[in-house]
């Protein structure tokens, strides 16, 4: 609250909604949550999406992921870029998300928001380059063209970390979408504002609806749905390894059943999220495809 | 498709008038005149022959282990299927006649080893070699058309034709204009054929007409696919690799290209054409090879010398040789069979 | 009878001896197991070739032991180009010993002897040569500076090329520093066992290669022990989701090389002559039992008659028999379970309303073996059309467009391989942009090379095999997930 002049402004609040296919729905389920700051502070009601809620998360990324990944490399770099514009203007708003809600003083969150900014920048300028660092052509023994290039998994569902709402959020979503995957992430439980800040600026972005899908609610409730989910082709368990209610294992033993693709966490804590950017990631959530050809007149 | 022609009867190609040798080809161009640009689109709509693909289908087919009784009938189909040839300029009468007798007698201590289907020879020695095989049977092939490039007017090539026909030639090897093939001109082509097929049917009998492609000239698959059927359409008894004057020769995965344009030829139209590759086939092992390729990719329909033959002039001996070896069963040497 | 009636041609089979019974090869030395025995059988007589030995929990133990001690003290610390020569030495004595391997492995598997001639003994024998020269090249591999090994690999490979798959497992796995506990399938141990012969003639330090024989317990007893760091398996999507769940929560990692059900697109404009070889080469190559086969065909609608009426016509021409006899294209089926599926399954196609067709060839009186068989008027609903067969059974579809033609072969669970055959260039990049499998065969198929990646997408699997990609799995840094 802001007092103006003489009298007392009452402030316009948001309603924090989820993101799914490039709209703001409210969950279907009607349940919202309590989002409250470090220091125990009201901040907000937070949708608390349901299974079907997740459902239709996945049903948007899977459909809007054959454009994406059909759009061209210096175009998503492009549109990726851009989003790193789009947060660097609304960095006063994810300062104040991440002060609030992970209780970092200012200057510490303002280190955050830029290295957020940084990463997706630096993930932005892969897009093009990933196939001549990690594809090839291969000197097969006889007269055929012969080409091993990388290429998108296809829907990838993120446990985002339950920590670092906005660093490690971008940490684990920017580098699926590099390639030309799509993205159903479930955020932060507790800390899941600068997720939905975030989705307000894909959505304002060139970043087509459906690429990123943010769900807000209960963690627990729903990365099974997604481990399960026949349709999604990967998992990024990074974050889970803190989330209430949550044992990475048993996700990932979900994920057997279609044979996805799981990154684990890599240790048993949240890692140090400004070391966590490498080429490694993206690849984490490609196939490689070989091409043959003969070669003849 | 073998198929289909399995059912239907099969048509020889020197049986067809020239009015229905037209007929077919019009039939399948779909276009009652025969046009530079009718050819180029008939010849262009034939499916495209992957070069890799088809070598690894030879080499493939080259892989079949022939032994014991099957080798013993391969050898003696092979001889009875060869074109015993000379195409030397340093030819006399002396070595035609020699050549006869050869193949009159390939195989002086066994009356039961077949006879080779024809000696073939350049046009001037064709009376000679007429009168060398006398009743044999065996018959006798001339190379016309200003063999081996053809590089003459029509009239000459024609003349050439003729002379051979009338010296009694009972096969004219022809060469088809490469240059006009590969300028684009496949009516020239075509026409010669059609001109040169009317000299041989210009006899009693008719000659029968090997058409030579000279793969070697045409370089890609795809051209001898287009050659072969261009040659079959203008009305081709036989289609024939190469002159033996130009590497590469008579190659297998060129000859399969051929057989399958000679199989699926019969299924369009009902007509059998025969293939003969010449040119570099001097081994039983090799030419076994090929009857292989026959027997698979055509089928046995052209296991007969009326529709497979060999032009070689040095296989025979090297067959010979095979077959001393799978009746004795000691390995043979030259000295145990006769130069010609 | 024909004409041409090719005599029989059969490969000695006195170039190689058969013991009467094997052991566990473990820590460079042939031990006594402790679960028993079973025996492997020729699929093409039914004839018992050997006694196999089954290891229990306790030697898969003592194997990942020897595994550790010889990763720790002596392959590990090895320097790279050291390595490379042992893997060297293996590639010169597999081509060396080739005829006796090739006729080993038709013996135990019932593939033709061609096949196991020309392509599984050689490719073998290429993929550690291959793989040798990468042993003192991995920090040009493109997994940053030192890359290290997991350690301790265990690795179950299947039935239908015993020996090859050893190679594509162990040549990665010993370049990159890894040991090797390796399971070969139940049904055909025995190359696996003269490689390990063959170790002991390249004087590999014991415990570096340790080969476990047995049935499902004894690979599960290696995927599950603790002290295997690294999972390699190929085999059936089933087997593969079990593993994946076995392992799931712990550090192991693991490559997955499972089923397939591939589509060979056949547009109207193919080089038709070559697309029919390669039909045939893509579903009955090795009688079918290959995970990437080309087990439906797609084809153009107006293409369909004549390719069907070509491709009849081309079977009539395969021989099916004796897997030793040089000229037999079609050989055994592994087994008599495998039979019995491809049985069943065939049977399910003519009753959901599918037209059979099968080659007119005479079947032998004893052994396993199933005629080349083709399915018309398949719909994509048909079990055929949906469920990995791994016998020489085709199903024939249609499609009218090159979106189509995408859809429908993208329409499975599956995606490891795909062919295309079409004479335009841009139609084939721009199918296979769009195609979801880890390997795409245009205007040829099945093709094989250990510098080329192998693997798939969705349910075939994870992780590649072959190539510099291959090396990736087998280094910490390099298995990105």
């Amino acid at each position: 609250m802001t007092v103006v002049g003489e009298g007392r402004r009452v402030d316009v609040r948001k309603t924090y909604k989820l993101y799914v296919g490039g709209a703001f729905p409210r969950s279907e389920s009607g349940r919202t949550y309590e989002v409250r700051s470090a220091r125990g502070a009201f901040l907000a009601n937070a949708a608390m999406a349901s299974r079907k809620d997740a459902r239709d998360a996945v049903r948007a990324a899977r459909a809007a992921q054959p454009g994406w990944a059909g759009a061209t490399a210096y175009n998503r770099g492009q549109v990726l870029y851009r989003v790193a514009e789009l947060l660097e203007g609304r960095r006063a708003q994810f300062v104040a998300d991440i002060r609030a809600g992970e209780g970092l003083t200012g200057p510490r969150a303002e280190a955050a928001v830029s290295a957020a900014i940084d990463r997706w920048v630096w993930y932005a300028g892969w897009t093009d380059k990933v196939a001549q660092v990690a594809g090839n052509a291969n000197p097969v023994a006889g007269p055929y063209f012969n080409l091993s290039s990388p290429e998108p998994t296809g829907v990838v569902g993120v446990i985002a970390p339950q920590r670092s709402s906005l660093l490690g959020l971008v940490s684990v979503i920017a580098p699926p979408l590099v390639m030309g995957n799509t993205v159903v992430v479930v955020a932060s439980q507790e800390r899941p504002l600068p997720a939905i800040t975030l989705g307000e600026v894909l959505a304002t972005s060139d970043v087509p609806g459906g690429v990123v899908n943010v769900l807000t609610g209960r963690t627990a409730e729903l990365a099974p749905v997604l481990a399960s989910h026949m349709d999604v082709n990967a998992l990024d368990l990074a974050g889970a390894v803190d989330a209430d209610g949550v044992t990475w294992g048993d996700l990932e033993a979900l994920a057997a059943d279609t044979v996805k693709r799981v990154r684990r966490p890599q240790g048993d804590a949240e890692p140090r999220w400004r070391d966590e950017q490498s080429l490694a990631q993206v690849l984490a959530f490609t196939e490689t495809k070989t091409v043959w050809h003969p070669k003849g007149t | 498709m073998s198929t289909t022609a399995s059912s239907g009867t099969v048509v020889r190609p020197w049986d067809r008038s020239a009015a229905q040798v037209a007929q077919d080809a019009a039939g399948l161009i779909g276009s009652a005149e025969i046009s530079n640009t009718a050819l180029r689109r008939y010849l262009f709509g034939l499916p495209g022959v992957d070069e890799v693909g088809a070598k690894a289908r030879a080499a493939q087919l080259g892989t079949r282990s022939i032994k014991t009784t099957a080798k013993a009938w391969a050898l003696d189909t092979i001889i009875s299927m060869i074109d015993l040839t000379t195409l030397e300029g340093a030819d006399t009468p002396g070595k035609v006649r020699s050549l006869v007798a050869k193949a009159r007698t390939p195989e002086p201590g066994d009356p039961g080893c077949p006879r080779p289907a024809a000696v073939c020879v350049y046009n001037d020695m064709v009376s000679t070699a007429v009168e060398a095989v006398g009743s044999s049977g065996i018959h006798v092939a001339a190379v016309s058309t200003a063999f081996p490039s053809g590089r003459a007017s029509l009239a000459v090539r024609l003349a050439d034709t003729a002379d051979a026909v009338a010296a009694g030639a009972d096969e004219i090897d022809m060469v088809i204009d490469r240059g006009a093939f590969l300028a684009g001109d496949y009516l020239k082509v075509y026409e010669d054929i059609v001109a040169v097929r009317e000299v041989c049917h210009q006899g009693e009998r008719p000659a029968h007409l090997k058409v030579i492609l000279e793969t070697g000239e045409l370089v890609t698959y795809d051209n001898v696919r287009r050659a072969s059927w261009l040659s079959m359409l203008a009305g081709a008894d036989f289609i024939k690799t190469s002159t033996g004057k130009v590497q590469p020769a008579a190659t297998l995965p060129v000859t399969v290209v051929m057989l399958e344009a000679v199989r699926d030829f019969l299924a369009a139209t009902g007509v059998q054409v025969g293939v003969k590759p010449a040119g570099g086939i001097r081994t039983s092992k090799d030419a076994i090879k090929f009857l292989v390729a026959v027997n698979e990719v055509a089928g046995e329909r052209w296991l007969d010398p009326d529709f497979f033959r060999f032009g070689a002039s040095t296989l025979l001996n090297d067959v010979l040789l095979q077959r001393q070896k799978l009746s004795t069963g000691a390995y043979s040497g030259p000295d145990y069979v006769t130069i010609d | 009878m024909s004409l041409f009636e090719y005599a029989p041609a059969p490969e000695s089979r006195a170039v190689v001896d058969i013991a009467s019974s094997y052991g566990l090869f473990i820590d460079g030395a042939f031990t006594e197991g402790a679960g028993g025995s079973l025996k492997t059988i020729n699929p093409a007589t039914e004839e018992a070739l050997a006694e196999v030995a089954v290891a229990d929990e306790t030697d898969v133990d003592r194997a990942v032991a020897a595994a550790r001690r010889a990763h720790e003290r002596m392959w590990g610390p090895m320097p790279g180009a050291e390595r490379a020569k042992y893997l060297y030495r293996i590639a010169r004595l597999l081509a060396e010993r080739s005829r006796e391997f090739a006729v080993l492995e038709t013996l135990d598997n019932g593939k033709p002897i061609r096949e196991s001639r020309d392509v599984d003994v050689p490719l073998a024998s290429a993929w550690f040569f291959y793989y040798a020269g990468w042993a003192d090249k991995l920090d040009y591999a493109g997994y940053g500076p030192n890359p290290r090994p997991h350690g301790v690999v265990g690795q179950v490979i299947p039935w239908n090329f015993p020996l090859l798959m050893l190679a594509w497992k162990i040549a990665p796995a010993l370049a990159t520093g890894n040991t090797v506990v390796l399971k070969p399938a139940e049904t055909t141990p025995l190359t696996a066992l003269l490689f390990a012969d063959l170790l002991q003639q390249a004087e590999l330090p014991p415990g570096v290669v340790n080969i476990v024989t047995g049935a499902g317990p004894t690979g599960a007893a290696v995927v599950g022990h603790p002290g295997v760091d690294k999972v390699a398996f190929t085999g059936s999507t089933a087997v593969g989701k079990s593993i994946a769940k076995q392992i799931a929560g712990t550090r192991k990692h693991a490559t997955l090389e499972l089923g397939g059900k591939a589509a060979n697109i056949v547009f109207a404009d193919a080089p038709i002559d070559q697309a029919v070889e390669g039909i045939v080469n893509g579903i009955f190559f090795n009688q079918g039992q290959v995970c990437c086969a080309g087990s439906r065909v797609l084809v153009e609608e107006p293409l369909h008659d004549e390719l069907v009426d070509r491709l009849k016509a081309r079977l009539g021409t395969l021989r099916l028999g004796d897997p030793m006899d040089k000229n037999t294209d079609i050989g055994a089926i592994n087994s008599a379970r495998q039979l019995e599926r491809i049985t069943d399954l065939s049977a399910a196609g003519e009753a959901e309303g599918a037209v059979r067709w099968s080659a007119d060839c005479a079947i032998p009186e004893s052994g396993f073996w199933f005629p080349p068989t083709v399915f018309t008027q398949v719909s994509a609903a048909h079990r055929i059309a949906r469920e990995e067969i791994f016998g020489p059974v085709l199903s024939v579809l249609t499609f009218r467009t090159p979106a189509e033609a995408v859809a429908k072969a993208n329409n499975t669970p599956y995606g490891l391989s795909a062919g295309i055959w079409t004479e335009k260039g841009s139609r084939i990049l721009w199918m296979a942009d769009r195609l979801r499998a880890g390997v795409v065969w245009a205007n040829t198929f099945n093709k094989f090379d250990p510098t080329s990646p192998f693997g798939g997408y969705k349910e075939s699997g994870y992780g590649r095999e072959g190539g510099r990609q291959g090396l990736g799995p087998y280094l910490v840094e390099g298995d990105v997930r």
